[in-house]
């Protein structure tokens, strides 16, 4: 069974298309990644999902229904993690969550879903005296109160300190695995691979690849072969020094070194060899499996190429 | 499972924004305290003296108090709704909502309610005051047209608050628009003076206005020159047709989200694309 069908989705606000004919699936259960860097329209897509805006064309189907005209039931089915929105401060955490809770059909008691999110001790503090990610683990709260079978998580991490996320993280997996289906969008890489049981990559509106995080890593059929530049290379003279010597195009960042490489060995070789002639040293020096952040840039450097 | 019961719901909103109202000291006191303060120190400066109207006269303080009880009602609903909406909007909170099976009429029902709740509290208290302090006297034969005339004076003015947080994108200017609006109003609508002997253009600017005919219909309930009922229909039908107004504006353009969250005009979506 499919939670959720997009196809052809457009959406443009006046001549500007921020989502520019998008389509994919998630399967009930499924926890499903929309990954892109801000503007690219994961936050449009999710919205229009929720309710909360219309498309301009395209088909959207959630939960068997359209979410632009859906009613009370399909509220009642979902829930919303949004990217910024308040919730009365004056408030304590206990009492928002009884009052939003108290407007499903049925809802998790109070000091239940406190404890999910990991604002046990919380729970009778006001929202207003709260730090920026108790908040937002106030916003999750009021996210899953309902026992929503669909949730979107619309950037759910961001701003957390280390050890909130990982919390996070948690919840969402548990969640996932009590057959929740879960749609997020982050911008977070690390987030994706680890959540996601699939990715879609959008980029400029448009979704450019897609499938699970070990499928979108072996699409890259690559190596990773990074090294910090040497003070003897300029950072601008860095893609024509090494892209010859590795036979690909190089990223630099800074004084990183990086290039995505189908048959490693020979080009190592050549690196070190060229190193060693000119004798310089090559810090850092690592080759490894490609992750899902080594994917991303290949797949937004090709599409920034094609814009051009 | 079904769904609470719709005035189950409607209780909880109500409820949950009178707590709310109560939690924040500033509404508070510009909604129920400063109308006490001014009737307080109105009446120690003019209390004394009598107040002619073209129909009689009557004492000061009884004109100040059942002036300022009206007025108190419409800060209550007006004044009140018109600032703390647009808080709302821009905080989120209206989005956070309209995401929850809480069906958006209810929760806009739970605000005004609280309102009118509020406007009642204020007006018990003045006119209590009233009679406690400066000798005013309540007619049971006048206290339904004076309920009435309550109930249409705060539906009015909450559909009109509604109105103005509808057409105000902003929580600061919302307040701004909303004190800028009522109090020179107030000035020519007998809240502070009786306006008789006014030039013209000011009798003109009262009579506009919803707040004068309010005013003045709800001061005829304690007036002692009025005969009970003391039902004043005209007025009362003239407040109605600006409540209508007001509704129509608040249902054609009231928003949810927080202005600037959806790109408004070329630019600001070009921005928001290419950020």
């Amino acid at each position: 069974m499919l939670a959720i069908e997009v196809s052809d989705l457009r959406k443009n606000y006046g001549d500007v298309q921020a989502v520019a004919g998008v389509s994919f699936d998630v399967r009930e259960g499924e926890v499903y990644a929309l990954l892109g860097e801000n503007g690219a329209g994961k936050s449009t897509i999710v919205e229009i999902l929720e309710g909360h805006r219309t498309a301009s064309s395209g088909r959207v189907e959630v939960l068997g229904v359209e979410p632009a005209t859906a009613g009370r039931d399909f509220r009642n089915r979902i829930g919303i993690v949004l990217q910024s929105s308040g919730v009365e401060s004056e408030f304590t955490v206990r009492e928002v969550i009884e009052l939003y809770g108290g407007c499903y059909r049925q809802h998790l008691d109070a000091d239940e879903v406190a404890g999910l999110v990991g604002l046990d001790e919380k729970v009778d503090a006001r929202i207003g005296s709260l730090s920026g990610g108790q908040r937002r683990r106030v916003d999750l709260a009021l996210g899953i109160v309902g026992k929503p079978e669909l949730l979107f998580l619309d950037e759910p991490t961001t701003g957390f300190d280390p050890s909130a996320r990982r919390k996070s993280w948690d919840l969402i997996e548990r969640l996932g695995s009590a057959g929740t289906t879960v749609m997020l969008t982050t911008h977070y890489l690390d987030e994706a691979e680890r959540l996601a049981d699939r990715v879609g990559v959008l980029s400029r509106g448009r979704l450019i690849a897609e499938g699970t995080p070990e499928d979108l890593i072996n699409k890259v059929s690559g190596t990773v072969v990074s090294f910090m530049l040497p003070d003897s290379v300029e950072p601008d003279e860095a893609a024509s020094t090494f892209g010859p010597v590795l036979g690909v195009d190089v990223r630099v960042s800074g004084r990183l070194v990086e290039a995505t490489i189908d048959h490693p060995a020979a080009a190592v070789n050549r690196l070190t060899s060229w190193a060693l002639e000119a004798g310089v040293e090559l810090d850092s020096l690592s080759v490894g499996r490609a992750s899902l952040e080594d994917v991303y840039l290949a797949l937004t450097e090709d599409e920034g190429d094609e814009q051009q | 499972m079904p769904f609470p019961s719709t005035a189950k719901l409607i209780a909880i909103q109500t409820r949950y924004q009178l707590v709310s109202f109560w939690r924040i000291p500033v509404a508070v006191f510009f909604t129920l305290g400063l109308p006490l303060v001014m009737l307080v120190l109105l009446n120690a400066l003019f209390g004394s003296s009598t107040t002619e109207t073209a129909a009689g006269s009557w004492p000061t303080s009884h004109f100040y108090t059942t002036g300022l009880a009206a007025f108190t009602a419409v800060s209550a609903t007006y004044t009140n709704l018109a600032n703390m909406v647009p808080i709302r909007r821009d905080e989120g909170v209206l989005k956070r909502w309209r995401g929850t099976p809480l069906p958006t009429w209810m929760y806009v029902s739970g605000f005004i309610l609280s309102a009118v709740v509020i406007a009642f509290i204020g007006v018990v208290l003045m006119l209590t005051l009233g009679v406690v302090a400066y000798g005013l006297e309540i007619d049971p034969a006048k206290m339904p047209a004076a309920f009435v005339t309550f109930v249409v004076g705060v539906s009015t003015f909450a559909a009109l608050g509604m109105a103005l947080a509808s057409l105000v994108k902003s929580a600061s200017s919302a307040a701004a628009a909303a004190n800028a609006t009522i109090l020179p109003l107030a000035f020519v609508s007998n809240v502070f003076i009786q306006v008789d002997d006014a030039p013209r253009w000011i009798e003109i600017l009262g009579s506009i206005f919803p707040l004068k005919p309010f005013v003045e219909a709800f001061q005829d309930c304690f007036a002692p020159f009025v005969e009970a009922p003391a039902f004043n229909w005209g007025s009362l039908a003239f407040i109605a047709a600006w409540g209508v107004l007001g509704l129509v504006v608040a249902l054609r353009k009231f928003t949810w989200e927080p202005s600037g969250s959806a790109p408004r005009g070329r630019r600001a979506r070009r921005a928001a694309v290419d950020a």
